[in-house]
């Protein structure tokens, strides 16, 4: 399982940071960054996706 | 840039600045008589490619069979890419002014070999346009038809895949998130291949006269040859064909009639690859070669810094167009952009005030070179990362350390 951030959408709420942080991060300029390459570790598929549907913006995308 | 030098690399033989193109457009007859239109057999021309080794020439250097084979086998669309939104770059326009034609027959080439239903030519610059409409005109209705031609204002991302998809769909011409990428949802959410006008028209040469026709140039790992625009402080900047290979002291030798010995540094792969202290000279003018130097070939302009010229202040009034240029639909890009413009102004002003850089300024740029690569919906970012990165790294090797020796040249204005 994969995730991605468009970038265009987020603002920085920073939901997914606290749902997923092994897989989100907030950069130094306040916005939602995908740590590595995005890849959601064994075991934390059910975060993710919670990072996905809290998101204000609809930013987050979790591909199997 | 239409109207600067144009040559050949000596003793090559060109296929693109063929004829008298270097000086003049070519007519419909010339072209003909070059092979331009001539039937080619559709079936074998992406495994051509694929032996010929063809990279993309808008600035990434993908490998173009890879591109193609992506979209074909289904319904897809192909866009020929001649927005040319780098600034550096004059080598599309010269393209499409000069040898419209070959670009038309090459993006209905890629059309017949991916079995792509629609094909478009997606331009900005007017004289482009009026070249490609005159060449539409002197074709045979049903031939000219099977083109489309889709016109946006000019800009920087404008020419980005996903932008460009954006605008021919009939959405503003900015970027957009991957995924999907293009060869997955592009133009009317098809496949879509989006190939630089330069590849197509070099796809067409390699589809006719094959791939070991077209390695008899370059190198082994950067075959064939290609436009290069050569810029600042040299004696005929214009648009060249040159063989890949060369040293990059040599374009300038050759091509552009001034020996560079002196230069503070050079911009490479237009702006997006950054600053590069003279070193790079040295290096030679391929993907590996300039890789291996920590440069890039990007789109094929390089421009060369006069000796007057101070790399701090080069450095500071780059970051400063990347700020304005973002498009600012990435909360990142908009505050990395103007970060690192903030950062290169502080160092640019500390030298000239005799003074050593700020280390935190430093320091940024130094991590936002790495961190703010990848990041935001294009490329646009990782240009501006780049610039971070290599400025400070040419400032030390030019003698001007970014960190601030006092220098009494007052500041350029750079023209964007």
């Amino acid at each position: 399982m994969k995730a991605f951030i468009d970038s265009t959408k987020c603002s920085g709420y920073g939901a997914c940071a606290d749902r997923c942080p092994s897989v989100f991060e907030i950069d130094e300029f306040g916005f939602g960054a995908i740590i590595g390459d995005g890849e959601v570790p064994a075991g934390d598929a059910d975060q993710a996706r919670a990072a996905a549907a809290d998101c204000p913006e609809h930013a987050i995308t979790v591909q199997d | 840039m239409t109207s600067a030098h144009a040559g050949v690399y000596p003793g090559l033989t060109p296929r693109l600045m063929i004829g008298e193109s270097a000086s003049r457009p070519l007519t419909l007859d010339e072209e003909r008589a070059a092979g331009t239109y001539e039937p080619v057999d559709p079936g074998g021309v992406i495994a051509e490619l694929e032996r010929a080794g063809l990279r993309g020439r808008g600035g990434a250097g993908f490998p173009a069979h890879v591109k193609w084979r992506a979209v074909g086998g289904g319904r897809c669309v192909v866009v020929g890419n001649g927005e040319e939104g780098e600034p550096a770059s004059g080598k599309d326009r010269w393209l499409l002014t000069r040898r419209p034609h070959a670009v038309l027959d090459g993006l209905l080439l890629a059309a017949g070999a991916t079995g792509a239903g629609r094909a478009v030519l997606y331009l900005s610059h007017q004289e482009t346009v009026d070249a490609v409409a005159a060449a539409r005109a002197e074709l045979p209705p049903e031939v000219a038809s099977r083109v489309e031609v889709h016109v946006v204002a000019h800009r920087y991302v404008a020419g980005e895949e996903s932008a460009v998809c954006n605008s021919v769909n009939g959405g503003p011409a900015l970027p957009k998130a991957k995924p999907p990428r293009v060869y997955e949802a592009g133009v009317d959410g098809l496949p879509t291949l989006v190939s630089n006008v330069e590849t197509l028209a070099m796809a067409a040469w390699i589809a006719r006269r094959g791939a070991a026709a077209y390695r008899e140039h370059g190198t082994p790992a950067s075959p064939g040859t290609a436009l290069v625009t050569l810029r600042g402080a040299c004696a005929r900047p214009g648009v060249y064909e040159v063989p890949y290979g060369v040293t990059v002291r040599q374009l300038f030798t050759a091509c552009g009639g001034t020996d560079p010995a002196g230069t503070p540094g050079l911009l490479m792969g237009g702006w997006f690859g950054g600053i590069a202290g003279p070193g790079v000279l040295d290096a030679r003018w391929c993907y590996d070669h300039l890789a291996a130097a920590g440069s890039s070939l990007g789109c094929g302009s390089v421009t060369l810094l006069a000796r007057d010229e101070r790399v701090a202040d080069v450095a500071a009034g780059l970051a400063r167009w990347y700020a304005a240029e973002s498009a600012g639909q990435c909360g990142v890009c908009r505050k990395g952009t103007e970060a690192i413009a903030g950062a290169l102004a502080r160092v640019r002003d500390a030298g000239l005030a005799g003074g050593a850089a700020p280390p935190a300024d430093l320091a940024g740029l130094e991590r936002w070179g790495t961190s703010l690569r990848g990041k935001g919906a294009c490329a646009f970012l990782d240009g501006a990362a780049n610039l971070a990165r290599t400025a400070i790294l040419a400032g030390a090797a030019a003698g001007h350390p970014a960190a601030g020796q006092h220098h009494r040249n007052p500041p350029r204005e750079r023209a964007s």
